[in-house]
């Protein structure tokens, strides 16, 4: 068996006095998709970000061994900039090399190739969502940490998280999310992990 | 080297598109010397380099404010962390272009402020060297205390209390080296050490500040 992408094991979460989650094990390899559900405050996004190493959590062991992409609740688009240049910006922080066209599509595929050129901060939220999205397409990375991918996309864009989620994961790649609505469509979901129980 | 470059275009592209905040800093310096000069009309003749350089200290800590306040509520700070491998030159790239836009620009227009406060023309170019020299270790102090203080929401004042501090021995060593007098050498070798010391430890500090910024 190959070396799975992401390795948590034991992992805890204490937020102020209030424990988030305790002893989880999480492992991701190529085809997966793992999803995180659970209530409102229910440690999802604490979660996530602590597997995309933006919080320490207080035990455990977590172990990356590829790139990953991590998109939360904020977006991660300059408002003063396109989204084509902070795609860019998003692909050189990570020293891959810029495909001009590959980016292009991407804008197409997202259905944001009339707004490509317009700044971020005048893009509608459903816009942005879709413009943070875009650096998915673009991405070599095997791995993507999605916290709550489906929020403000109308019923396309949705489809669209789908079907990339799908391709994603029939190329070989791993998908770690958290969502309250079903991102696997008709293939099956690997795990499924519930918090707050 | 990408990855420096491509933080400083960013930044760059992003203060000419929002040229009335990035000049804000070099607005108030300006404006401090006017009334400084008015305020004291011949007398600010007696001033020395040290007003100039108590002035350009208050500016820069102005300028570091919102260094990073943007890029932590867009998200885009969450990504350099998550994505820059090592973060070293992305912090660089960040700290070069907050030098370029609001240190830069204060030693270019040192001698006009000497000017306004009828100091003497001749200490001007010593003034206006010893703060291209100094305002890069100002850039990088008061970033380190705009990371500590970005995740907190609260900047200003909390800042300026606690990076002023660290800028005793810059204000020191500059006003030192910029007067003619026995021991400005020392003050330049020293001022240059600093430098030295600050761009290759600052981005260190800067990073790991900015990375428990993300915790909460």
């Amino acid at each position: 068996m190959s070396v799975p992408f992401l390795v948590a094991e034991g992992v805890s979460c204490v937020v102020a006095t209030r424990c988030l989650f305790r002893d989880l094990n999480i492992t991701a390899g190529g085809g997966d998709l793992v999803e995180i559900r659970g209530a409102n405050g229910s440690g999802k996004s604490t979660l996530l970000r602590g597997l995309a190493g933006l919080h320490v959590f207080h035990t455990g062991r977590l172990r990356r061994h590829v790139d990953f992409e991590y998109l939360g609740h904020r977006a991660g688009l300059g408002e003063r900039l396109t989204p084509v240049e902070n795609i860019r910006w998003l692909l050189r922080m990570r020293h891959q090399r810029v495909d001009v066209h590959a980016v292009d599509a991407a804008m197409i595929r997202l259905g944001l190739h009339g707004a490509a050129d317009e700044l971020c901060a005048t893009l509608s939220a459903g816009q942005q969502r879709r413009a943070a999205l875009a650096r998915l397409v673009v991405s070599d990375a095997p791995l993507w940490l999605l916290d709550e991918p489906l929020t403000a996309l109308d019923p396309s864009g949705v489809d669209l998280v789908r079907r990339l989620v799908a391709e994603h994961r029939a190329s070989g790649g791993a998908v770690i999310c958290a969502t309250h609505a079903n991102i696997a469509a008709q293939e099956r979901t690997s795990h499924e992990i519930v918090l707050g129980q | 080297m990408s990855v420096f470059f491509a933080q400083l275009r960013r930044d760059l592209l992003i203060a000419i598109r929002d040229r009335s905040e990035a000049a804000n800093p070099i607005a108030f310096f300006l404006l401090a010397v006017l009334l400084l000069g008015l305020g004291l009309g011949r007398d600010a003749g007696t001033l020395g380099p040290g007003a100039i350089w108590v002035l350009a200290l208050f500016a820069n800590v102005l300028a570091a404010e919102g260094l990073f306040r943007r890029d932590h509520e867009d998200g885009t700070l969450e990504q350099m962390l998550v994505r820059a491998r090592p973060l070293f030159p992305a912090v660089l790239g960040k700290l070069a272009a907050h030098w370029l836009l609001a240190g830069l620009p204060l030693a270019a227009l040192s001698p006009l402020a000497v000017f306004f406060l009828h100091g003497s023309m001749a200490g001007a170019t010593p003034l206006c060297g010893t703060l291209l020299l100094g305002t890069p270790i100002l850039a990088a102090l008061s970033a380190i205390g705009a990371a500590l203080t970005v995740g907190t929401g609260r900047g200003g004042m909390l800042l300026a209390i606690l990076v002023m501090p660290l800028y005793v021995p810059v204000l020191v060593f500059g006003v030192g080296a910029a007067k003619a007098a026995d021991g400005a050498a020392f003050a330049q070798l020293m001022l240059a050490a600093m430098l030295v010391a600050a761009l290759t430890t600052a981005p260190f500090a800067v990073g790991k500040a900015l990375s428990i910024s993300q915790e909460y």
